[in-house]
């Protein structure tokens, strides 16, 4: 399973690697997404810092849409998922390295998106580690949920406009919870109230990798 | 080399119904082929053959029907089954993003493939110098069946599944996948070749079936000829 | 197509199809005397029961010393809601891990699910309608991000999520599948969303039946209707169900049948007017 996990998850960051979609057209549009936030909200830099951690994650989460529609159309040219499936590699590796290529790229677009809201917004971190781990397991959660509704929407024609539609409300609880994290982590926040947030992070991570690792290989099956 | 009736039997179809839809893809095949066989498939377009072989490497559900592939049933043991076939089909697999060597490197280690065959394969297949360094994405369908061919010849499974190994292959290529068939029919390899093409690769192939409308509707020993007879075999490295 | 059904049916009645004589036409599937008098019984109950609700609700129980008037959405609000939140969407659930379970693995399971979420949809519709109409004249808004509302609107999201999934074209195994799998992961992050929208931000009254501070207040009118209300909201879900199962069987049978059914239509223009049962020469099959 393991060995499957790298191999897949190698050859996905090679192929990001090599035609860059991520970074020349995602991270992009999350920087984008936090100018349009700015101008929506008016030039008040109070309100903006205020706002901050949930336009961050808002931010996070439209890219994890192009992030995953992107996995899904890696496998979709040529039929390389078919050519998947008859290799026989583990499905649950296969789930797992795909899920952690999504998560990298996931990773540098938020330090890059984190960058852009203490520079545009002027939000002040008062506790780094809460909001890391934070991002951390939070990005986890994105990856997990993502690419198990990818693969499900995978064979469908209406895939660019559903997806969205059925991944958004089950991530509802990572925005939440990365939110108030942030918030329990920037200056004049209480930290402690990060805590059962975090928490809160694990329990979901754990239950979608748990999925994705038992009915990954069904749902590939689906078609 | 292949006697039909003692040998334990590589591939077996009871009966097998597969649907695509509410249209059946096959409507009753039955069909035994006994390890270290070659079997040529052929048939009018649309009688069945291609779903015949992805019904083999497990791709396509039976609706009713029993099959078994090297003893195993490819419903349920389907990471076990699918290792030790291999298809070669219309579809490249390949990445457009990454390399031919690349590719091939990927394809063989996802099939849990030795990774030492990888570069003599490749040599064989002519995937070398500047070519095993071009994008997927820039070869022609001709060098993405050659790629393809490379990574069934460095996996070299028990079960080759052949979809029309011929289309798009240049005249040395097509005696070179000649010389390659022989050769993996030689070593016990079981081998089913959908084509139309009869004559290519008939001068390995042991048995020949027809398939119509779905089902196995002939099914004939070849005479083999001596191998000397034809130039094709003469040819294996 | 439904051979296997009989022995997974528990209260709804299965349809039996036959084939015509002579033709590849499946005749439509007809409802079992039985089926059809349990829908019409408990349509009947659901009507009265309904009816009485109204009733109660709004001529024989007395007004509520703090909430007045208003104290009768009770009598529906938290009935509809109970349909809405926990009947639907956990028979929905119940039905897609059946179905996803290879022992029990029939489109009976998948069509249950279906109908469930499609008549929830109804119900989560009218909770949020008469959650509002409560809540502007108690919080002065239409709308607070309360966590109650925010989770029922979030599973009215899921559950347009999985209707939207089911009318993309695609075999019926494959559809009950992919809807089944979306449905159980759905169910898997409610209570994820129901803990993290309570730590967000609460500001409801709480389950109103069991409110410890109300029940001393409850006239025994009251109780009762507010019971009745509940029985008679289950009766109308139930029989929503049983009437959209039928409606899914009937499609399914549709799809299965279009081509059939015209290839005959158009066969008889040419056959004249005298017979009365469509022929299908090519024998499709």
């Amino acid at each position: 399973m393991w060995r499957d996990a790298v191999l897949v998850a190698g050859k996905d960051l090679r192929i990001e690697f090599r035609s860059r979609v991520a970074l020349s057209q995602v991270t992009p549009f999350g920087i984008m997404a936090l100018a349009l936030f700015a101008f929506a909200l008016g030039p008040d830099r109070v309100i903006m810092a205020k706002g901050a951690p949930g336009l961050f994650w808002v931010a996070v989460l439209f890219c994890t849409v192009l992030a995953i529609q992107r996995s899904v159309s890696v496998e979709s040219a040529n039929g390389a998922r078919d050519g998947l499936r008859l290799s026989g590699i583990d499905p649950a590796g296969l789930y797992l390295g795909k899920s952690a290529a999504v998560a990298v790229q996931l990773v540098v677009l938020e330090v890059l998106l984190a960058a852009g809201v203490i520079l545009l917004y002027g939000a002040r971190i008062a506790v780094p580690w809460l909001i890391v781990a934070s991002c951390a397991l939070g990005t986890i959660g994105l990856a997990a949920t993502g690419t198990l509704y990818g693969a499900l929407s995978s064979g469908l024609r209406v895939r660019e406009t559903l997806l969205p539609f059925l991944l958004l409300p089950i991530v509802a609880p990572v925005l939440l919870a990365g939110t108030r994290i942030w918030q329990a982590g920037m200056a004049g926040g209480t930290p402690s109230d990060g805590t059962q947030w975090l928490r809160l992070l694990v329990v979901f991570d754990a239950v979608y990798l748990a999925i994705g690792v038992v009915l990954f290989g069904p749902i590939q099956e689906t078609a | 080399m292949a006697i039909a009736s003692p040998s334990p039997s590589a591939v077996s179809l009871r009966d097998v119904v597969a649907l695509s839809g509410r249209f059946p893809l096959l409507a009753g095949v039955d069909l035994d082929v006994a390890v270290g066989e070659t079997v040529l498939i052929d048939g009018p377009n649309g009688a069945g053959k291609t779903s015949l072989l992805r019904v083999c490497a497990g791709l396509v559900p039976l609706a009713s029907g029993r099959l078994s592939v090297l003893g195993m049933d490819p419903g349920r043991q389907r990471t076990a089954v699918r290792r030790r076939v291999g298809l070669l089909s219309h579809a490249s697999h390949l990445y457009d993003d990454l390399t031919v060597i690349e590719n091939v490197r990927f394809a063989v280690r996802a099939a849990g493939g030795d990774v030492a065959r990888i570069d003599p394969a490749c040599e064989r297949w002519g995937l070398v110098g500047r070519l095993a360094t071009t994008q997927a994405s820039k070869l022609s369908s001709g060098q993405r069946r050659r790629v393809a061919l490379a990574v069934l010849t460095a996996r070299w499974p028990e079960v080759w599944l052949l979809d029309e190994p011929h289309a798009g292959l240049d005249a040395s290529a097509r005696q070179l996948l000649d010389a390659v068939i022989a050769e993996a029919a030689a070593s016990q390899v079981t081998i089913l070749i959908a084509s139309h093409e009869l004559g290519t690769a008939e001068d390995t192939a042991t048995r020949a079936v027809t398939v119509t409308g779905g089902r196995v509707t002939a099914d004939r020993v070849l005479d083999r000829q001596t191998p000397t007879t034809s130039g094709s075999v003469t040819h294996v490295a | 197509m439904t051979d296997d059904q009989s022995s997974s049916t528990g209260t709804i009645p299965h349809p039996q199809t036959s084939v015509a004589p002579n033709t590849g036409v499946t005749l439509a599937p007809v409802q079992s005397s039985r089926a059809r008098m349990t829908e019409y019984i408990i349509g009947i109950l659901a009507l009265v029961g309904t009816v009485a609700t109204v009733w109660l609700g709004l001529w024989v129980t007395p007004p509520d010393k703090v909430q007045g008037d208003l104290v009768r959405l009770v009598y529906i609000h938290p009935g509809v809601a109970w349909v809405a939140l926990y009947l639907a969407f956990g028979l929905a659930a119940v039905s897609s891990l059946l179905y996803l379970w290879p022992r029990t693995r029939s489109l009976f399971w998948d069509r249950l699910a279906a109908a469930s979420v499609e008549v929830g949809v109804v119900f989560n519709v009218c909770t949020l309608v008469s959650g509002s109409i409560w809540g502007k004249p108690t919080w002065g808004v239409w709308w607070v991000w309360d966590a109650r509302l925010t989770l029922t609107a979030v599973l009215l999201i899921m559950f347009l999520g999985y209707m939207a999934l089911r009318r993309v074209p695609a075999e019926p195994e494959v559809r009950a599948r992919r809807s089944a799998f979306v449905a159980l992961f759905a169910a898997v992050d409610v209570p994820l969303v129901h803990f993290s929208v309570n730590w967000w931000n609460t500001l409801h009254q709480g389950a109103t039946v069991l409110n410890a501070n109300l029940s001393p207040q409850i006239h025994g009118s009251m109780a009762w209707t507010l019971l009745l209300g509940f029985v008679a909201l289950t009766l109308v879900f139930v029989w929503m169900l049983l009437v959209r199962f039928r409606i899914g069987v009937l499609e399914d049978w549709l799809a299965d049948n279009e081509l059939d059914l015209a290839l005959a239509e158009r066969q008889s223009e040419g056959a004249g007017l005298s017979d009365k049962s469509p022929t299908n020469q090519g024998g499709a099959a």
